[in-house]
Parts: C-alpha cells; structure tokens; sequence
C-alpha cells in the first residue's frame, strides 16, 4: 500500500555541501552510468547524437549566482536528486501501490513492474526527483543506489551511493540522518544544514550545507603596492628618438 | 503544465457524462424506453469516452486495473474506484428505465451522488497538489463541480435549472482565474525557498544543468502556450457560459427552436469548458520550474 510508515528504522539519506562542490558533473555521470545498467530499466537517452538530445537522469546539477546586498556576487553548484522525505507525497498519490517508502531505512522506491505511468508521483514532487523514462513508460527515480549499499559483493569502501564514491571534492556525504551520533548528523548540526521547500511540509531527509560565509575585507590593503610603483621611465637615447618618432605618425 | 489533450478530453468530456448521469439518476427528467437510451447513450458516451482518453496518457495502460488498489491514500485511485461504481450504478439504473420502463429511485439517487463524487474525485487529483499553487485551491473543486452541474443540467433540458447554475459556474470561474493569478506569489515558494539560499541575496538560476531540454521542462513548463491567455479566457466566458445563458433566456415558442437553440447552447458550452480546460493546465505553474529559473 501507498501509505506512507509512521516511522522508520533508519533515515539514510545525503548530505551535500554546497561550500564544497565545484559543479563538475561528476556526480551525474557516475549516477547514470551504475544506474543504467542495475536496479530497474535502463536510463533511456533519445536523439543523444541528433540537435535535441535529451534522457533520464536520476542527478542533475545546477548552478545559481546568489549576488548578496553587499559585496560580490557567489556561484553556487546545486546538486539536485531524490531528498527521500519522511512524508513523501510522491508515495501517497501513488495509484498503483508501484512507489513505497521502506520502513527499514526510509528509501524511496518505485516497483517498475506495477508502475502505469501515470506521471502523478513527478507532479507531486517539488524538487523534480523523479523523471518518466520514454522508453521504458516508467518512473524512474534515485535509488540511494540500494543495489550497492548493502552490496556484500563490493569492497566495503564501495557500499556508499555511486554518486558519493565519485565525488573528487567530498561534497557528497551518506548516512543516517535519523542517528543523532552519525556523522552525517553530525555534520549538518555543526553546519546548520537545510531542507529544500521547507513550507512543502515533505520533511526531506537529504540535507544541503550552506556555503560557509566568505571573509570581508573592510578597506583595501595591499602591502606590496609600494614595491609595485611603475617604474617605467622616459626612454632615452635611441628609444627615446623611435619613440618621438612613431608619436607623429 | 504541459496542456496533454488526453487530460483536457478525458476532463472536459467525463465532467459533462457524469454531470449529465447526476441530473438523469434524480429524474430530472425522467425517461424511459427510447428516450431514455438516447439520453444515457450520450451520458455514458461522454464519461466512458473521456475515462478512456485519460488511458492515453499511461506509459502502461494495460496495468491500469492496478489503479484501482491505493484508495485509501490516492486521490487518483478514488476517482477510478468511484466512476466504476457510478457507471456500474447508473449502469442498472438504466436498464431499468430502458428495458423494463421502471424508475428503481433508491438506485438511481445513488448512482447520481457517486457520479458527482467521480467530479469531486477527479478534482481532488489537482487540488491535491501543493507544488502546483494555482490548482491548491478549495476553488478547484468549485470548479469542476459547478462546472459539471451546469453543463450537465443543459444536457438534460432543465432550462430553470440550468440557468443560476450557469451563472454560478460563470462566477466560479471568474474568482478561479483572479485568485489563481496571485497563488504562486501568494505561496511563499520562490527560488530564494527552493535553493534555501534566499536570505543571502538575490538567487539567480546561473546555468541549467544541460544544455537540452528533459521530461521535468517538458511536463512542467509550458510557457509557449500562455502567450494568448487572456484571448482565450474571453473565448472559454463568452463560449462557456455568456452565450448559453443568452440562448436560453430568448423566447422561442416552437419546440423544434428550442431544441435547436439548446444544442448550440451545449456545443458552445463544451467549448468553453474545454477552453477553459485548456488554460488550466497551460497556465498552471509548478514550482519544479523555479529550479530552472522559470515558471
């Protein structure tokens, strides 16, 4: 059935630092690269060497510029992907009973064999989470890559989200957030980290590190500007002459 | 929203089938025999044509029984579970009025609250929704009922009916279109929410993830179509609700006339409610759209 556990055991979820993420897309590729070929249908592209490709990805990247009152203005990459809320509305629209939230560790998951591709669940989502595969006729959605995170099969370092394990800048953290002692939870009590659309009443589990504010210079100083004076001089001798010369031309 | 025409027809004409099938399951009017087979041939045309249409849409729609399951969390499942009861229901009713020339009224009263309570259903499934703000409102279902009510009422010949429904249904709409203008700025959600970096400054959406478009942009914003918006809104009035309420109201003695002029009044009618269904989906806003610095 469609609705929703009253609690779960675990809330495993991400944490991404948005001080940390240099926007390389690393995450997205590495995504849709192990997604493609385990859990469920296959991320299907259309036209991907024609003018307009497009495809499903489960991890889109965006940037922002946030120009502040004062001072200049930040970019800031935005990795975006399943949140996993607690009161998911993805879940409970569902018609089909095809979307769950497990009650063992709070993932969000579609049954691709029940799904009917109605589309509600991405309507209900605010945070675009969840993308209808065109060639499959299913929703596909961010697994927490659950085929890999109790994966015995891999070396112990590997059992994390693929796109955490690609991650060359460590902004991405997995873990349960439903711990209090976890790192991750951890972590976004000593950064105040935030939930996307907090007045959508999702409760999202993912948490977003905001940037770390920068350091502000009240006036200019720059200690080597003495010893920087131009010393650039009149040229004399026969410098001088070519000079005078090419003036009047 | 992207304006899919399997929704609008699956709306505009199952709104009307079921609006159509309320009036005919409290006898107004109340008909046997052949009449009553035209009369519930149109009504189940409509309703069962337009739940048809909105299979077109399904990436799967030969797992479509399965929508039946999830009452008791999807609005989407009620609305399916509610039309099979209401067409199962008026189903017999019609029988009865048909076939054996008897009006079962217990039957048919039932069948006519679960033919409402399909609108209601259908309704629900938008209203639901927070991340679309100009469908979040209690004037959705509004809406759709009295929009069903009026259109239902012309289609069964109940002129003194149908004439304060109109005019209410013409209301309605008015007060859906002034307050769901303002409903995404009424909601609080903006790019400054949706990033949680608004109270740095002001948040721009700088790069979009991907050069190309994808199934989110497609499904959510649907800016091209809003362009002639307020020509359309004339169009689904005037159609909809102004020129009905004209053609009823002028006196024509032949019965012949009158008939003529109440099937214009309902043709124009379906066209207006499907205009306005149009404007619906196309202007809606979701907020998806202001992750990419759209709406």
């Amino acid at each position: 059935m469609t609705e929703l556990p009253t609690s779960t055991d675990r809330k495993m979820g991400l944490v991404i630092d948005l001080d940390t993420c240099v926007g390389c897309h690393a995450c997205v590729i590495s995504c849709k690269g192990w997604n493609t070929e385990n859990y469920g249908a296959p991320l299907s592209d259309q036209n991907p060497y024609g003018a307009d490709p497009s495809g499903t990805f489960l991890n889109r990247v965006h940037s922002y510029e946030v120009q502040p009152e004062k001072g200049h203005a930040q970019l800031i990459h935005f990795p975006k992907s399943c949140l996993h809320c607690e009161d998911a509305p993805c879940v409970t629209v569902c018609p089909t009973g095809a979307s769950y939230k497990r009650v063992e560790d709070g993932i969000v998951l579609v049954n691709e064999s029940n799904c009917i591709g109605c589309g509600l669940c991405a309507w209900s989502c605010p945070y675009g989470a969840r993308e209808l595969d065109l060639a499959e006729g299913v929703m596909k959605k961010c697994t927490l890559c659950v085929d890999r995170i109790y994966n015995e099969n891999l070396p112990e370092e590997d059992r994390v989200p693929s796109c955490v394990r690609t991650c060359p800048a460590g902004a991405r953290h997995f873990g349960d957030l439903g711990d209090p002692s976890s790192d991750v939870s951890k972590l976004v009590a000593e950064r105040s980290g935030m939930d996307l659309m907090p007045e959508m009443g999702t409760k999202p589990v993912n948490k977003y590190l905001p940037p770390r504010p920068k350091d502000t210079v009240e006036e200019e100083i720059d200690i080597l500007a003495p010893l920087l004076a131009p010393v650039a001089e009149e040229p004399k001798g026969f410098l001088g002459w070519l000079d005078k010369t090419l003036e009047k031309f | 929203m992207h304006p899919a025409p399997s929704v609008i027809i699956f709306t505009t004409l199952s709104g009307l089938g079921f609006g159509l099938l309320f009036f005919l399951g409290l006898g107004l009017p109340v008909v046997t025999g052949m009449v009553a087979f035209v009369f519930y041939a149109i009504a189940f045309g409509l309703a069962v044509g337009g739940l048809a249409a909105s299979t077109f849409h399904l990436g799967h729609p030969e797992r479509a029984w399965r929508a039946f399951t999830q009452w008791k969390t999807s609005w989407l499942s009620r609305e399916g579970v509610c039309a099979v009861a209401a067409l199962l229901v008026m189903g017999l009713y019609a029988i009865g009025a048909v076939f054996l020339g008897q009006n079962w009224s217990a039957l048919g009263v039932l069948g006519s609250v679960l033919s409402l309570g399909t609108v209601f259903t259908t309704s629900m499934i938008y209203t639901q929704l927070k991340t679309i703000p100009r469908w979040n409102m209690k004037l959705t279902p509004a809406m759709f009922l009295s929009f069903a009510l009026a259109g239902g009422a012309l289609l069964a010949g109940q002129v003194s009916i149908a004439l304060p429904l109109l005019a209410v249904a013409a209301l309605v709409q008015l007060a859906y279109w002034k307050y769901g203008d303002d409903a995404l700025a009424a909601s609080g959600t903006n790019l400054g929410t949706a990033t949680g970096l608004g109270d740095r400054g002001a948040v721009r959406a700088f790069e979009p993830p991907h050069t190309g478009s994808n199934y989110l942009l497609r499904e959510f914003v649907h800016v091209v179509g809003r362009k002639h918006a307020q020509k359309l809104r004339v169009i689904a009035f005037g159609l909809g609700f102004a020129l009905p309420l004209v053609l009823l109201l002028l006196p024509f003695e032949s019965t012949m006339l009158k008939h003529t002029v109440a099937g214009l009044a309902v043709l124009a009618h379906l066209a207006g409610v499907a205009a306005s269904r149009w404007l619906f989906f196309a202007q809606a806003e979701h907020v998806v759209g202001l992750y990419y610095g759209k709406r």
